[in-house]
């Protein structure tokens, strides 16, 4: 089963892991070194969540483990034994997007759209935290996500609108 | 980027970690990953074994110990940040925290991880140094405790060896003392290009004792007496941040050259002392 386009891959350091993703539970044998992006993107073809930067910085492969922020190019999968993970794909329920997508897509928080389901999973994580924040906590709140078209004056006001603050 | 392969155990117990490091000869321990998953990455960091003790939750805890506060070395940066003892009791380390990296970083990286990288980039080695911390390391001959000051040795070293876990930072309280951490990064998310550490105690307008420390201006944590001798009064913050600088060695590179980091390292030590000694 898997990652054929993985070369070398160790078989005898292959671990089993039990990950939750977006309320499934997927037992998958992992390559310890596998990035959990890539356990998203090509063992479970949720390619919602993109890579951007592959270095931590741009938050484009944000993904939520228990409901937290993080980057899932920099968490092995086999840390998320155990550990339930939301990606873009695990937001809307019976067809009616999740109150964060619909402000992007209201206030157009986007250009070409490919640091959005980051962007959409960060901002899911900071109003978790914080329900109300001012524009200076949405802009420090966002700051591990780089978006190169908007200038991220409309992603802000996605934000206010999601939050129901300021607009 | 893909890391080279590893083997890769999960540590249930630190005594357990303590046998996974001794089974082999270059094995690393994993906390949030947040330093060594980079490097990993890039393969500047090449393992046969990862000794996972990141979900080991006994670890993950910030107690009110008398004078100290006693913080377990898998907290993660964004529980100091919010944890209510860490802002009552040492509020420079909830204010440093909510600092490194972004909030994604902080949700992942802990301080033990941090620490034991020895990074002279990174942030809270610096304000433990300041502080006066205590770091709580198991080995295989046991327990032990390492000053700060003590543990930082070189560019990436630390006083732990080879089958040593750091497991807990000790803390004193601050008290009624002021303190703040400022750092001057080129963009947001970016490592310091140098930062400063302040915490200064006051009695009736004079200055009973000061404790400085900087970042990235040299290999480890640099701690700057001169300058912490420097401040008697309110008045000496001037002159003792243009001393700041006195026993650093900062490295040149894309962030800025030796002289450029120790004309900012003044200027920060300025601003640090004068939001210290009003605080």
């Amino acid at each position: 089963m898997l990652a054929p386009n993985f070369p070398g891959r160790k078989e005898d350091a292959v671990r089993r892991v039990s990950i939750t993703v977006n309320g499934a539970e997927h037992d998958l044998d992992l390559d310890p070194r596998e990035l959990l992006v890539y356990v998203l993107r090509e063992r479970l073809g949720l390619t919602g969540t993109n890579v951007g930067c592959d270095t931590s910085s741009c938050g484009a492969c944000t993904v939520l483990i228990d409901g937290e922020s993080v980057k899932s190019c920099t968490v092995l999968g086999v840390q998320a034994d155990g550990q339930e993970i939301t990606t873009i794909e695990g937001l809307a329920t019976n067809g009616s997007l999740h109150p964060v997508q619909e402000a992007f897509k209201d206030t157009h928080g986007l250009q070409c759209g490919y640091c959005t389901p980051g962007f959409v999973m960060a901002t899911v994580s900071l109003l978790r935290e914080t329900p109300s924040p001012s524009e200076e906590q949405i802009r420090h709140g966002l700051e591990g996500n780089l978006c190169r078209c908007t200038g991220y004056h409309n992603i802000v006001r996605a934000v206010q609108q999601a939050a129901g603050v300021g607009v | 980027m893909i890391p080279a392969p590893f083997d890769y155990e999960v540590a249930e117990s630190v005594d357990q970690a303590v046998e996974l490091l001794g089974s082999r000869d270059d094995a690393k321990l994993l906390a949030g990953g947040h330093s060594l998953i980079p490097l990993l990455r890039l393969r500047f960091a090449r393992p046969a074994l990862l000794v996972d003790i990141g979900r080991m939750d006994d670890l993950r805890y910030v107690r009110d110990a008398g004078e100290q506060l006693a913080i377990g070395a898998m907290t993660r940066h964004n529980d100091l940040q919010h944890n209510p003892l860490v802002q009552e009791h040492t509020p420079i380390l909830s204010h440093t925290a909510g600092l490194i990296g972004d909030p994604q970083v902080r949700h992942r990286g802990t301080i033990g991880g941090s620490v034991a990288h020895g990074d002279p980039a990174s942030d809270l080695p610096t304000v433990l140094t300041a502080l006066d911390a205590d770091l709580v390391v198991r080995g295989p001959g046991g327990e032990r405790t390492v000053p700060a000051e003590e543990f930082f040795r070189g560019v990436f070293e630390t006083a732990l060896g080879p089958q040593d876990v750091l497991t807990e930072i000790r803390i004193p309280k601050l008290g009624a003392a002021g303190w703040t951490y400022v750092k001057f990064t080129r963009r947001a998310q970016d490592w310091a290009t140098v930062g400063v550490a302040a915490v200064v105690r006051r009695t009736n307008g004079t200055i009973d004792a000061a404790a400085i420390a900087l970042t990235n201006m040299g290999p480890t944590p640099v701690r700057a007496r001169a300058a912490e001798g420097a401040l008697k009064t309110p008045d000496d913050a001037a002159g003792a941040a243009n001393v700041v600088a006195q026993e650093s060695d900062p490295p040149t590179d894309t962030s800025g050259s030796a002289d450029y980091r120790r004309h900012l390292a003044t200027v920060l030590a300025r601003r640090a002392l004068e939001e210290a000694i009003s605080r």
